[in-house]
């Protein structure tokens, strides 16, 4: 069987029209920072970008196949995204980049330079310290109230996922919950929960 | 209430324990704070992956690591196992030939495929569901069997074979019986598919082992890295906050385990080493497969009389199946005879898979008994009321027989119920009912509790036990908090650690009886010392004394606080540690529990898709300690449920046996969508709470198998013998019937 997985890319070079259409968008979006290469399109072996992530810019030093998920959790020690499936098929991997779901597993580091990657993190709001923030999301409350967590491995990723899906369907009802919301796996079978938690955000009553 | 002996308090007086309580680590789960072992990064750690073999049955001639050092950012190459001269045989796809330590997870993936293996082919049986073709190529193995018979029957004469006089009795049984079934049904071998792959983040500390093992076995795992590392038990620190799923596969440290704690010795560094997906499907582990061959007699009432069955599967390659001893399950008629054979394939072994045994078992045998009603053109229920009468349980038969009709009526029984294949037809599309009966012991597992309460009122409890999922945490604030009178809150429990006192493996059904035995006598241990002071401040009787809602006194009378009580302590803390060992006679916990399952499911005739459309799961489980995680436990059981039964199962190639379903786009799980209606009734008269906590993470993923097959009969009127009912199982049967 084909595992997909990071090694599939070639680590010394990333060529533009390569066939990959994360390749082609990564390229663009290079090409409007300040990341220098010697040759116009290419990029080679390990080099810095910087990264924007829950509204911090970080330097970063990442090869061509870098996936965003490993700078999440290697670099930035940002471990909510989980490597569950490296195809993008568990939806463990589940940030927003520029407030659109997408799999950290699949998408490659370099292609999300130039815009806002959000991460299960920062829907915990400012937690576990100086009180007065925002606190945490809509959503991991309600998680936390409907019990949406067994082992709790896959849920930073449905989390991303319910809000991604509620911000885009805020009057979501039950038939469009259990339509809508299939890119997630968990093995512990917290779906009825789940969905219990993103019903209970649409109505506004879970503040848990 | 310092009691003598250990209690819970009567329902009425509860105030925490039963009621709804959102588990306390639940916003860190939701919100990627919960660390668990993949998630630790340890400074200047090496990443490690492992090549698995590609062949299922091998030999391993030779590994060249020549290239895969050269990979840029490769640092070590270790050889899982020394390859002997005539080569190094592999029983299954997936086992681990070597693992290549880097610097990144891409590198370590580079490495893996730049290392050239040579294999040497071996002869390939994979088809468990062949016993002939199995017994012809010797991959059999006698997995048990016997005889039960009335003692009206007499037994064989001196002079008789033994094997020529079962055969006759029980033929004449069959004879007698007004109506026989004879049928074949199956469960296909499924993994255990955790979330988090099995795997350790660990270093060295000087001569020391520190482990971070994602792990159901949190106190008992260090003296399995000692061994194999030829040092000793205290010499090793198991720690693990969280575990991404375990369901009977995480209770050793593996052989991948031990080679990590081997490269970070060799290498110096810490390491973490993680199985990659498809190998933790491949060798995370598996549950094993089973195929039944019954005859059944019934006498004219349905009520079964004589049983006769044949069953096989495969383990992998050690060749057992489900377990002998569970066949004929809970339905007991007086007369059965029951045989088991192991099929050796080319798999990896089979670990114990939530409920061992009996989620196959049930669905095996109450297939059958579905099959007896759709014969005698009666109600499915009837038939499984009326054979209360022979179950191995006999003191369970009201139970089964209330819980029966509470979950008739949750999921409209009377209103839905049709004959076999006699039900309306919209367009393409039947809908049916099914049901199934389990039970499970779930005796809580031997756990310490080590208590500090200190002066100032802080309170802090240490066992060396596990959150599999189940929400032990909170279970463990619940109980302290109740028997101290003190909010959730102002207990801290610290679980997750080796260096904390002995709990046993959360496997079974055993952890939240075991964390409430240590619990409740830590803390009633410890009140019984608070009240003595109290007593003595108060000039009362310190058996006089209760603990409720922060302070301890008499009840409507004098009283001190919380804080003002553990003032009184001095300035030492004081400390407590409790033991509870399986098994001791205790009203806190007991032992057996039943329940039943109903399913309602639509299938489309034209594309064999069946849809779940509701389940109800009525379950008894002595006392319930925290509500709202037992209801997701159950929840959680139905969905496994649903999956083994419509959707996942390992696909072997029949020619080279690959595991060739072993990524989560081809092993297919159930989502969101695909469950239904769940429907979660807890049964709890007072005869059954009194019997203390009993485990409930098995049992109610046991019958929804037998459950859903049934309802799947009953709609289309033909039996698909074989869980997965995939589409094209449902077609093919369809097609069959039709002729």
């Amino acid at each position: 069987m084909a595992k997909p997985t990071s090694d599939q890319f070639s680590r010394r070079a990333f060529f533009k029209g390569s066939g990959a259409a994360a390749a082609a968008s990564a390229v663009g979006t290079l090409a409007q920072t300040a990341v220098a290469q010697q040759q116009p399109g290419v990029v080679s072996g390990w080099t810095t970008i910087s990264l924007t992530v829950n509204g911090k810019t970080a330097s970063v030093k990442v090869e061509p196949r870098t996936t965003l998920l490993d700078v999440l959790r290697y670099e930035l020690n940002l471990t909510g995204a989980k490597p569950v499936s490296m195809d993008g098929s568990s939806g463990a991997s589940t940030v927003l980049i520029d407030d659109r779901p997408a799999m950290a597993s699949t998408t490659l580091a370099l292609t999300a330079v130039g815009k806002k990657v959000t991460t299960v993190e920062a829907l915990g709001g400012a937690r576990g310290g100086a009180r007065g923030g925002d606190g945490p999301d809509a959503v991991p409350r309600a998680f936390v109230e409907h019990d949406a967590s067994q082992c709790g491995f896959c849920t930073p990723g449905f989390v991303v996922a319910v809000r991604a899906f509620l911000n885009r369907n805020p009057n979501a009802t039950e038939d469009e919950i259990r339509a809508g919301l299939n890119g997630n796996i968990c093995r512990c079978g917290t779906y009825a929960n789940v969905l219990q938690a993103a019903l209970a955000v649409v109505k506004g009553d879970s503040s848990g | 209430m310092a009691e003598a002996t250990y209690s819970w308090p009567p329902r009425d007086k509860s105030e925490i324990i039963g009621k709804r309580v959102s588990r306390l680590d639940g916003m860190d789960k939701a919100t990627g704070v919960a660390k668990y072992t993949y998630d630790v990064n340890l400074d200047n750690q090496l990443i490690v992956r492992a090549l698995d073999c590609p062949h299922a049955h091998c030999r391993v001639k030779s590994v060249d690591a020549s290239k895969a050092m050269q990979v840029d950012d490769v640092v070590h190459v270790h050889l899982i196992k020394p390859i002997p001269e005539e080569g190094l045989e592999i029983r299954a796809h997936g086992t681990l030939i070597a693992a290549v330590a880097a610097e990144t997870e891409a590198a370590a993936a580079e490495g893996v495929a730049a290392l050239e293996v040579s294999y040497e082919m071996l002869d390939v049986f994979v088809n468990d569901a062949d016993l002939e073709t199995a017994a012809k190529l010797k991959r059999t193995k006698p997995a048990g069997g016997g005889i039960q018979l009335d003692e009206s029957l007499g037994e064989p004469g001196d002079d008789d074979d033994e094997q020529e006089w079962e055969d006759k009795i029980i033929q004449q049984l069959l004879d007698q019986a007004a109506h026989v079934v004879e049928g074949e049904y199956g469960v296909d071998a499924i993994t255990h598919c955790c979330l988090e792959p099995h795997g350790a983040t660990l270093r060295w500390n000087g001569d020391k082992l520190e482990v971070e093992l994602s792990t159901q076995n949190v106190s008992r795992t260090d003296d399995g890295f000692a061994g194999a590392l030829e040092i000793t038990a205290d010499d090793v620190d198991v720690h693990c906050d969280y575990v991404g799923g375990g369901f009977g596969s995480k209770f050793q440290p593996n052989y991948w385990g031990i080679a990590a704690a081997k490269i970070s010795k060799k290498t110096g560094r810490p390491v973490k080493f993680m199985l990659t997906r498809d190998q933790e499907l491949k060798i995370g582990g598996n549950r094993p497969s089973g195929f039944i061959k019954v005859r059944l007699g019934a006498d004219s009432d349905g009520v079964v009389q004589v049983w006769d069955s044949h069953h096989w599967g495969t383990s992998g390659f050690n060749g057992s199946t489900v377990s002998v001893g569970t066949v004929p399950y809970v339905y007991v008629p007086k007369n059965y005879r029951r045989k088991a054979t192991g099929i050796i394939t080319d798999n990896e072994p089979s670990v114990a898979w939530r409920a061992p045994n009996h989620p196959q078992a049930c669905a095996l045998c109450q297939t059958a008994y579905d099959d007896l009603a759709a014969k005698m053109q009666a109600d499915s229920l009837d038939i499984f009321l009326r054979n209360l009468a022979n179950i191995d349980t006999a003191e369970k038969a009201d139970l089964y027989a209330q819980q029966l009709r509470i979950g008739a009526d949750l999921i409209g029984w009377r209103e839905h119920w049709h004959l076999h294949g006699q039900g309306t037809r919209r367009g393409s599309v039947v809908e049916g009912l099914g049901l199934g009966i389990h039970k499970w012991g779930g005796t809580a597992n031997s756990s310490s509790c080590q208590l500090k309460i200190h002066p100032d009122g802080g309170v802090e409890s240490y066992c060396g036990t596990q959150d599999l999922g189940t929400g032990t945490r909170t279970v463990c604030a619940m109980v302290l908090a109740e028997t101290f009178g003190l909010p959730i809150d102002a207990v801290k429990v610290n679980i997750g650690s080796s260096t904390f006192p002995f709990s046993g493996a959360s496997g079974g059904s055993t952890t939240v009886g075991a964390v409430a035995e240590s619990h409740r006598r830590a803390a009633q241990d410890a009140f019984v010392e608070l009240a003595k002071g109290v007593a003595q401040k108060l000039n009362v009787a310190a058996d006089s004394l209760e603990a409720s809602a922060g302070r301890i006194g008499i009840p409507g009378g004098k009283s001190l606080s919380w804080k003002e009580a553990c003032g009184l302590m001095g300035i030492r803390p004081l400390e407590v540690t409790s033991n509870y060992k399986r098994g001791d006679e205790s009203l806190l916990s007991g032992s057996g529990v039943g329940g039943i399952q109903m399913a309602r499911v639509a299938v489309d005739l034209d594309t064999g898709q069946v849809q779940l459309k509701k389940m109800v799961a009525v379950q008894d489980m002595g006392l319930v300690i925290n509500r709202k995680t037992a209801e997701s436990q159950i929840y959680g059981a139905l969905i496994m449920a649903i999956s083994y039964s419509l959707f996942e199962q390992r696909i072997n190639d029949q020619k080279t046996g690959a595991f060739v379903n072993s990524e989560l786009d081809h092993y297919r799980l159930p989502r969101l969508g695909d469950v239904g209606e769940l429907v979660v009734h807890f049964h709890e008269p007072e005869s059954e709470r009194k019997r203390g906590v009993i485990g409930l993470g098995e049992p109610p993923v046991i019958s929804g198998g037998a459950a859903i097959s049934n309802a799947v009969c009953n709609a289309t009127g033909v039996r698909v013998p074989v869980l997965p009912l995939t589409p094209k199982r449902v077609l093919d049967t369809l097609r069959t019937a039709k002729g």
